[in-house]
């Protein structure tokens, strides 16, 4: 395991430097113990390729996507506005996010209020590496014929028509690669889009990741692979509650990258 | 010459009270809120030949849209015959293409009769779906008594009429091989020939099964059509409008609103003067005049085939949400404005509100805006859209959100991130790298 030295954007600004991508954490990656996990092995790869990179560390603020899918349209664009002066301060023009809820947001509704970037997810980011020969799945953990299955982010698949990036992070695995019952355009959302994550559900007859363990089950798949730190959270209770945390790992794609290459 | 006038006057009878209630549709569609889809002309045009006309987004499911290609290409190329019908009717001919078309007539009348007998399989196996089967995605709270006859309605009246095609083929091969009266040799009848053994053998009476079917299947058509604005049937003409004013943006991505857009830039920086945006002062949507007319389309386009709610996560797992139910009462309650203005004048406001009084809150909380319900129209109806709009009207206007997420906006407002932590500790991830 090599020591990673993030930089942030005000460090590497006073150093007369700017990066060539500029990573925006996201709430989740920031605080969540779990994501926070995923958030150091993107900087992990970002290291290992050599790319320049910064964070925005304490100049980072939530996009204001969860006010914004729950209606509050005012607390969004206070968000936004305020991101962007950010931004646009330090001339920031490629993103990376670890998170498809910052990634949509700040790619599509950010342009309408001044703030246009060059906007990737990190699974299109791995994806890129992966075609440019810098990224392969040497050096670590062998996947070789484990059933991996991946579940697609609402906000990435059908939101951004984003469905061949997080594939491709796992087809050079060699492992046993198997789509679930509902996957791709047809997949079934995690329950917690919509702001979801921060409420109870309304009244019905089972939670949404609890019905979603049906296709990981029918799959017979291993491990889950996420791309969203909200889904990895809805996933992991789902395989809590139907008990089969032994069986079934669920891993953000970053952390499968991280793995097999044994950084 | 009495048969031409009475057709005549059918006709433009039909035509008119056809039009006049197309007409309140539109009138209905119109009192939504103003938006510009005019952009992109070449994109929408391509959106809709492969939406609309090729049927593109039926294949999900391929056993449906096998069945329901049958009764698409029956309807429209057997409406070449229906022209037909309608000069000779006008004209009092028979037969008119037979003669200009030659042998090329006989090949489409034929054509018509095997596309006749696929509409029939399919409208039978669609009956056969919705009240022998009971499928799931035809049942469901929003689907009650009429919204069900509705559907048998369209598939018996299909079946009359390409029974009264096939009956009136039949009759006129019969005459045409007794060489009767002006029963010309023309057409081939590769499905009714078999059903000639079944009709009378006297020239009387095929006349009268040839003639009585012919009206039949003409005034059917034409009685038909006026029912089209009164039916979920309406789906035949708007799927081209409303696919050509298709949203051509990404689906995550949702409107930023010009209005809050002002007031934040006012907020920020006290010297910034808005330019008016001609948007209505409410925020976000209590009733259906604060949607915009895209939205109202999509609700008199919507068929009710319930794809959008088979595939909601939330109606998957119990919730009171269900997409289809969010279109039919957008429709319903705009058709009530609507025959409000028409029976009280234009000025007349009843006390009901599509929130609430038809709409609930429990089923606009229960969306993940997973966009599922969008993505599985065949037609590119937004139901995602009108769920934000009413949420839009909930939280900013009455300030009645959820008591989580008023803690969340709370925090994202505070602290910059949903959660209770302090932004100071947002970088400490990397203390254990």
């Amino acid at each position: 395991m090599s020591e990673v030295k993030v930089l942030t954007m005000a460090e590497m600004a006073a150093q007369g430097q700017e990066p060539e991508i500029l990573f925006w954490v996201g709430c989740a990656g920031s605080f969540d113990e779990r994501a926070q996990r995923i958030t150091r092995d993107i900087c992990k790869i970002l290291n290992h390729v050599g790319i320049r990179f910064a964070v925005l560390g304490t100049e980072e603020s939530c996009t204001g996507d969860p006010a914004k899918r729950a209606g509050n349209e005012f607390l969004f664009q206070m968000q936004a506005m305020v991101n962007i002066q950010v931004l646009n301060g330090y001339h920031i023009k490629k993103i990376v996010t670890g998170c498809p809820h910052c990634f949509n947001t700040i790619r599509n509704e950010y342009p309408g209020l001044g703030g246009n970037y060059q906007v990737i997810h990190h699974s299109q980011l791995i994806q890129q590496l992966i075609d440019e020969g810098k990224l392969k799945a040497e050096g670590g953990e062998s996947f070789k014929g484990k059933r991996i299955t991946f579940h697609d982010p609402c906000y990435l698949g059908r939101g951004n028509n984003i469905y061949e990036a997080p594939r491709k992070a796992l087809e050079i695995l060699d492992a046993d690669l198997v789509e679930m019952k509902r996957c791709r355009s047809n997949g079934l959302c995690c329950g917690a889009g919509g702001a979801q994550m921060f409420k109870e559900p309304e009244k019905g007859n089972k939670d949404i990741n609890v019905e979603r363990m049906e296709d990981v089950l029918e799959s017979k798949a291993t491990v889950v692979a996420a791309a969203c730190p909200f889904c990895m959270t809805m996933l992991r209770d789902g395989v809590k509650h139907i008990e089969k945390e032994q069986e079934i790992q669920v891993l953000d794609i970053a952390e499968i990258t991280v793995r097999a290459n044994g950084l | 010459m009495i048969g031409q006038i009475i057709f005549i006057i059918i006709l433009i009878a039909a035509v008119y009270l056809f039009s006049k209630n197309a007409g309140k549709i539109r009138r209905n569609i119109l009192l939504g809120r103003d938006t510009d889809r005019s952009d992109h002309p070449a994109q929408r045009w391509k959106t809709m030949a492969k939406i609309a006309l090729g049927q593109t987004k039926m294949t999900k499911r391929p056993f449906a849209a096998v069945m329901h290609f049958f009764i698409y290409a029956g309807f429209v190329i057997i409406n070449i015959e229906v022209l037909e019908i309608l000069i000779d009717g006008i004209f009092g001919s028979h037969r008119i293409f037979s003669r200009p078309l030659g042998s090329l007539y006989g090949l489409l009348i034929g054509g018509f009769e095997i596309l006749a007998v696929l509409v029939l399989i399919a409208c039978f196996t669609f009956l056969a779906r919705r009240n022998i089967a009971h499928l799931k995605r035809f049942s469901g709270i929003e689907m009650t008594s009429w919204p069900k006859s509705d559907a048998n309605y369209i598939l018996i009246i299909e079946i009359l009429l390409m029974t009264a095609f096939l009956t009136m083929n039949a009759a006129d091969h019969k005459l045409q091989l007794l060489n009767f009266g002006r029963y010309i040799k023309a057409g081939s009848f590769p499905v009714s020939a078999f059903i000639g053994p079944l009709l009378p053998d006297s020239t009387k009476g095929l006349e009268v099964a040839e003639r009585g079917c012919w009206w039949f299947h003409i005034i059917g058509i034409l009685a038909f059509l006026n029912y089209l604005p009164y039916s979920k049937h309406f789906h035949i003409l708007l799927a081209f409008p409303n696919t050509y004013y298709s949203n051509l943006n990404a689906k995550g991505q949702f409107t930023n609103m010009a209005s809050v857009t002002n007031e934040v830039k006012a907020m920020l920086d006290p010297s910034f003067i808005p330019g008016t945006t001609g948007e209505a002062a409410r925020f976000g949507a209590k009733d259906v005049t604060d949607l915009t007319w895209k939205n109202l389309m999509e609700a008199y386009t919507c068929t009710e085939c319930g794809r959008c709610t088979s595939v909601c996560p939330a109606n998957q797992t119990g919730k009171l949400l269900s997409p289809r139910k969010i279109m039919m009462d957008t429709r319903d309650r705009v058709s009530e404005i609507g025959n409000n203005l028409d029976q009280h004048g234009k000025d007349y406001k009843d006390e009901k509100a599509l929130l609430d009084n038809y709409i609930t809150r429990e089923e606009l909380w229960a969306c993940t805006t997973c966009n599922a319900c969008v993505e599985a129209c065949p037609v590119n109806i937004n139901p995602l859209e009108i769920i934000t709009e009413m949420r839009r009207y909930i939280v900013m206007e009455e300030s009645q959100a959820p008591a989580s997420l008023n803690n969340m906006f709370g925090n994202v407002e505070n602290n910059g991130a949903p959660w209770k932590y302090s932004n100071a500790d947002r970088f400490n991830w990397n203390d254990s790298q």
